[in-house]
């Protein structure tokens, strides 16, 4: 079953048939859009539950040429690491949209644009042309862009315009990488080009190329983590965007970054990347220190949530140029833990917004008195962001600063200061908005949360609960992907991981190819047989 | 087999969990039986899990449990040893009194249910703590308690004062968490693992006396336990602490979580032998803590300001024993301390609860008529803390400071400060002791002191018995509680064996003092008229000689301003300035003044094309790749 495919269409038949709704039946909107995320969510399960543990290489493969001549194809599949991103993406889609009762303006455009943009993040996940990478990458943007540009707030025009002008930079800088790589991939394997990611692990790139080539991935995906100092639409983007726009945002869409650096800068260009890492792990601890320390100043609840997410985005690209196993897997356990914490305190930011309309901590004041439950969770998702043990956030945290020391020893200690800096934000917010005698008399007989509300949230509760706990089945999904990226890196350079706590037993440390079903592939070296192409450069 | 010990966990946190969820219908008392029952169980299984340590026939165990951490090699694991046994032992012991006593003491509050909740989280997650067998998991411990003590000390949240040192003791524990995160980094690339077992075993064969390496981690380590155990510079959180309920300041402010940093230390004995710089730091910080907060007690008027700076001064005795090497008598002072400093804040709690919330001891005085199991039992706590003999009090800083002495050279200053701490110890306890229970009333109009509920009173006794045998453990004519740590503490050099000339001397002469320092305190306070108390030192004493403004204005005002700066200049100035220019560019040359929307679009599509080009043949021709 080509379910990885299903993956990308579901959500863009689900768009149709909110589309198809009558208009005069306003009331289906929601509920239809919510039923369309369900087999999203049901197929990610599927693929959870089918993949197989203990193996790098890639799964549920799907493959077919589109333009032989150019190496243009469709080609999925997932492995250990961007299985965790399809699954993140798969859970919040139904609970922004659950979260999105307030729209009433266009509403059946918007949950239609949701599921586009559902459509388009499971495409970057899962492709493994990179032309097609690309191209989902950009529809990304379109609707998100309407998002804020329609449902957003005052200052929607602006922030929806820095999003776009940010990431379209970027993607120029990606477009052309990619093109230049494919050309030199064609000339490796005597092709015109070829977008074809294996195709790409196979071939040898001098080291000035990779150079080039690294730092025009770079800066796509450095503008969408976004890392320090390309943040700077990011707060203005969250703030305008509507609850369900900041949710998929933070959540998912800055994921994309994390991801492509993952994928293809340390897996493509490992010299470069080697070269590079202290530049970019040192950027991503500016931006944990930078983003906590702007964060605290913040008026603005919406503004505060997302300096940190400046703040963890660090945590994640440490994490990933400490280039030791430890910090690969803990960045991507902290990718998929921050799209649970952070989209937890935005919807919980939304549900409030819905209420008074006002994101001015000032305008708030011992709201626990006057809704207990919601200030309960709100404090729960704030020390889940402040990665308190026992929740997922620390899991992640942890791991990566372990792991970061290993090789990056001042830039991990400078980075722990995050730790406190998230504290002191989170907890001065919580005590401003929460504690203390209501003092605005505006928030008298506010409405208490309704159980529609806490359906919304208990899921991310005990799922943010439960990898805190017992992290382990996670770690060993992610584990075998990340040890072969790190294999490529040592394979082809002189960089040596370090060992600590790596598995001494790990066999499978190839990257495979992907495996096809039914169909043979044109570009060589993606058969279905086990092990013996693939990660030869 | 202890096997089951994960039970010792799991009980409290579903105690919690009922509380939680089902607190309300419970309603009260229900709600304070079950919790004090979770945590009586807790009691009896781990004494009789543990009883075999004190008859020598049980050997610690390991007991793994599941895989948390794979990459870092971290198992879910406990390590049952003496030392173990004697933190379960404290928590749950103390920890039980406590929850019976809030039975009572809690009456009448709104959110009742909730508060066991806390308590019952708080004595799960410190049991995490002690009973790790590792370092990560201890961590878990170490930061789940500090999640609790913020949730008791807010537990008044609507009372800005009380949500503010919530905050505040969160955040200053979390300025020590980070040197104690920084030395699992170091103790991760040093040894590849957390677990205490294999570090204890490999660090002295790795490393020298004296290595940076091991120094380094000691240090930093330290910094974590100087947060929690409110030492120098860090103890400023647990004056504000007592916020909390008076039961929250007996359990977790005094007797259990604030000792978690010297129990650290103790159970990482086997790295501070081998950084003796470490040892002599921790040492001088553990004494001049003692000291400086002995010198603040005695100026404070509310009577839980001075048991609080009371603890900051005991727990600095507890610091300097563990920085001497004296992990024994060190952990044999906590033992102590557990008792009968939790006695005094349930005893104060019992008289604060008497006249109705007042906690000023000018407003007291002559309770000792009106509530006579609180005064006899607190008089008990008040001879053990100021060291009269037998009480245990005497027993455990007697042993500290005779520790201290006997390695003579500059360790006898650390000595000196020890017992000019133990002279106004006694003096300052007094004038407590004296203020409160002896004189005349002094209490406001209307206010009927009244002995408190056989739930609160019970607790009270059961503390002061405990308080009066302890001591008996560890006197030094049978060293028993150091033989039965001794499998904790395996590697770790055994202490001089004792001059007995000296120790009774010195004994004898610590006991000097502590009598002139009570003698000094009984007369100075049973004068009629009572001394009046504003001169510049009771002033700035009373103040806390102002470490709270100086933190305030050298490191928060100006961290931020910092932070100010980012935000306001180098964010929306320095970068979005120069991504306005861009932006004024592409309004310019794309919409040509029509509408803003479709002109940008356009631009974003044909100015993405274009670059794209360019940069693909800027590529091919001089990136080298073809």
């Amino acid at each position: 079953m080509p379910v990885l495919t299903l993956l990308v269409v579901l959500p863009l038949v689900g768009a149709l048939i909110v589309a198809l709704l009558p208009t005069r039946r306003p009331e289906l909107f929601l509920p239809v859009a919510f039923l369309a995320t369900i087999p999203q969510l049901v197929v990610a399960g599927y693929i959870a539950v089918e993949f197989e543990v203990g193996t790098a290489e890639f799964q549920f493969g799907e493959s077919q040429v589109l333009f032989e001549s150019l190496g243009i194809g469709w080609l999925v599949a997932v492995d250990g690491i961007s299985l965790f991103m399809v699954g993140i993406t798969a859970i919040l889609f139904p609970l922004a949209v659950a979260a999105s009762r307030s729209i009433t303006y266009q509403a059946k455009t918007f949950f239609a644009l949701l599921l586009v943009l559902q459509a388009g993040v499971f495409g970057v996940f899962v492709a493994l042309d990179l032309l097609l990478f690309f191209a989902f990458f950009e529809v990304v943007l379109v609707p998100m862009y309407l998002l804020i540009r329609i449902w957003g707030s005052e200052n929607r025009a602006y922030a929806a315009m820095k999003f776009v002008l940010f990431t379209a930079v970027g993607s120029a800088f990606l477009l052309a990488s990619i093109i230049a790589l494919a050309i030199i991939t064609g000339d490796q394997i005597g092709a015109l080009a070829s977008f074809d990611f294996r195709n790409m692990l196979s071939i040898e790139i001098t080291r000035t190329a990779q150079l080039w080539l690294f730092a025009g991935f770079a800066i796509a995906f450095a503008i969408k983590v976004p890392l320090f100092p390309f943040h700077t639409w990011l707060p203005d983007a969250h703030t305008e965007a509507p609850t369900a726009g900041s949710v998929i945002l933070a959540g998912v869409l800055l994921k994309m970054g994390t991801y492509g650096l993952l994928r293809f800068n340390l897996t493509l260009f490992p010299e470069a990347t080697v070269d590079l890492a202290l530049l970019m792990a040192a950027l991503g601890v500016a931006g944990i220190v930078y983003g906590g320390a702007v964060a605290i100043v913040q008026s603005d609840i919406k503004r505060l949530v997302a300096y940190s997410s400046v703040s963890h985005m660090g945590f994640i690209v440490l994490g990933t140029f400490a280039l030791t196993s430890q910090g690969l897997e803990g960045s991507i356990f902290l990718a998929f833990s921050h799209g649970l914490t952070t989209g937890m305190l935005f919807l919980l930011v939304g549900m409030i917004y819905d209420r008074t309309h006002t994101r001015r901590i000032a305008d708030y004041g011992g709201l626990a008195t006057l809704m207990p439950v919601f200030a309960g969770m709100f404090l729960f998702a704030a020390f889940a962001s402040a990665g308190l043990p026992g929740l997922s956030g620390f899991v992640g945290e942890f791991t990566v600063l372990i792991g970061s020391y290993l090789t990056l020893p001042a830039l991990a200690i400078i980075a722990g200061f995050g730790v406190i800096l998230a504290a002191i934000y989170l907890l001065w917010a919580y005590e401003r908005m929460f504690t203390g005698p209501v003092t605005n008399s505006k928030l008298d007989g506010i409405r208490r949360l309704g159980a529609r509300e806490i359906v919304i949230l208990v899921p991310l509760v005990l799922l943010i609960f439960a990898l805190g706990v017992y992290p382990s089945p996670m770690f060993d999904r992610i584990e075998p992907s990340v040890e072969a990226i790190l294999d490529r890196i040592e394979l082809t350079t002189d960089y040596d991981v370090p060992e600590f706590g790596r598995a001494d037993d790990q066999i499978d440390i190839e990257y495979g190819p992907v495996e096809s079903e039914g169909e043979a592939d044109s570009h060589g070296g993606g058969d279905s047989d086990e092990g013996d192409h693939g990660g030869n450069g | 087999m202890v096997d089951y010990l994960w039970i010792l966990v799991v009980l409290p946190l579903v105690g919690a969990a009922i509380n939680l969820f089902l607190g309300k219908r419970l309603g009260e008392p229900l709600a304070g039986w079950i919790a004090f029952v979770v945590v009586a169980i807790d009691f009896i299984i781990g004494m009789a899990a543990g009883v075999g340590f004190i008859t020598g026939n049980t050997v610690p165990e390991t007991v793994y449990l599941f895989s948390w951490i794979p990459g870092l090699g971290v198992d879910a694991a406990i390590l049952w040893d003496p030392l173990a046994f004697l933190l379960v032992f404290i928590v749950t012991g103390v920890g039980s009194l406590i929850h019976l006593y809030s039975i009572g003491y809690m009456h009448g509050d709104e959110r009742y249910p909730r508060f066991f909740a806390y308590l019952n989280l708080f004595i799960a997650s410190m049991l995490i703590l002690v009973l790790g067998a590792n370092y990560a998991i201890m961590f878990i411990g170490w930061e789940l308690v500090g999640l609790s003590s913020y949730l008791l000390i807010s537990f008044w949240f609507t009372k800005p004062a009380a949500a503010a040192a919530g905050k505040k003791a969160f955040i200053v524990n979390r300025i020590g968490d980070w040197g104690f995160i920084v030395a699992l980094m170091i103790i991760f690339a040093t040894f590849g693992t957390f677990d205490f077992g294999t570090i204890f075993r490999e660090a002295p064969e790795m490393f020298m006396v004296g290595s940076a390496t091991i120094t380094a981690i000691t240090l930093l380590l330290f910094v974590g336990a100087a947060g929690k155990s409110a030492q120098i510079p860090l103890y400023v959180w647990l004056p504000d602490a007592m916020e909390g309920p008076t039961p929250v300041s007996a359990l977790i402010h005094a007797a259990t979580m604030v000792t978690a940093g010297v129990f650290m230390i103790a159970r990482s004995a086997v790295l501070f032998e081998l950084a003796p710089t470490t040892g002599a730091i921790v040492a001088t910080v553990g004494a001049l803590t003692a000291l400086l907060a002995a010198v603040i007690a005695i100026a404070q008027t509310d009577i839980k300001k001075v048991l609080a700076y009371s603890t900051i001064s005991q727990l600095g005795y507890m610091v300097l024993a563990v920085g001497v090497g004296a992990y024994s008598a060190g952990m044999f002072h906590l033992t102590t301390h557990a008792f009968f400093k939790a006695l005094l804040f349930l005893g104060a709690g019992s008289v604060i609860h008497a006249l109705a919330g007042e906690q000023d001891m000018w407003k007291m005085g002559g309770l000792r008529k009106a509530m006579p199991i609180t005064f006899i039992t607190m008089a008990a706590a008040w001879l053990a803390i100021v060291g009269i003999f037998p009480f245990s009090g005497f027993w455990s800083k007697d042993e500290i400071l005779y520790q201290t002495f006997d390695k003579g050279g500059a360790w006898l200053i650390l000595w000196g400060i020890g017992v000019v701490a133990a002279l106004l110890t006694a003096f300052y306890m007094t004038r407590l002791f004296v203020l409160t229970f002896i004189g005349k009333p002094r209490w406001d109009e209307g206010v009927e002191p009244h002995e408190s509920p056989a739930t609160m009173t019970i607790p009270l006794i059961l503390l002061g018995v405990a308080t009066l045998g302890i001591g008996a453990w560890n006197t030094p004519f049978r060293f028993s509680f150091e033989h039965f740590l001794e499998p904790s503490f395996e590697g770790v050099p055994h202490p001089a064996p004792i001059d007995w000339t000296l120790f009774v001397v010195l004994a004898s002469f610590i006991l000097v003092i502590a009598i002139i320092g009570l003698a000094w305190g009984w007369w100075r306070y049973t004068r009629d008229p009572l001394p009046v108390e504003d001169g510049s030192f009771w002033r700035n004493a009373l103040a806390a000689f102002h470490v709270d403004a100086f933190y305030g204005k050298y490191i928060v005002a100006p961290g931020k301003a910092i932070a100010s700066w980012f935000a306001d200049f180098v964010d929306p100035k320095v970068i979005d300035g120069a991504a306005h220019g861009i932006g004024r560019g592409v309004r310019e040359t794309g919409s040509g003044g029509s509408s803003i929307q479709t002109g940008q679009v356009r631009w974003y599509a044909s100015g993405m094309a274009f670059a794209g080009v360019v940069l693909v043949v800027l590529f091919l021709l001089f990136g080298g790749g073809i």
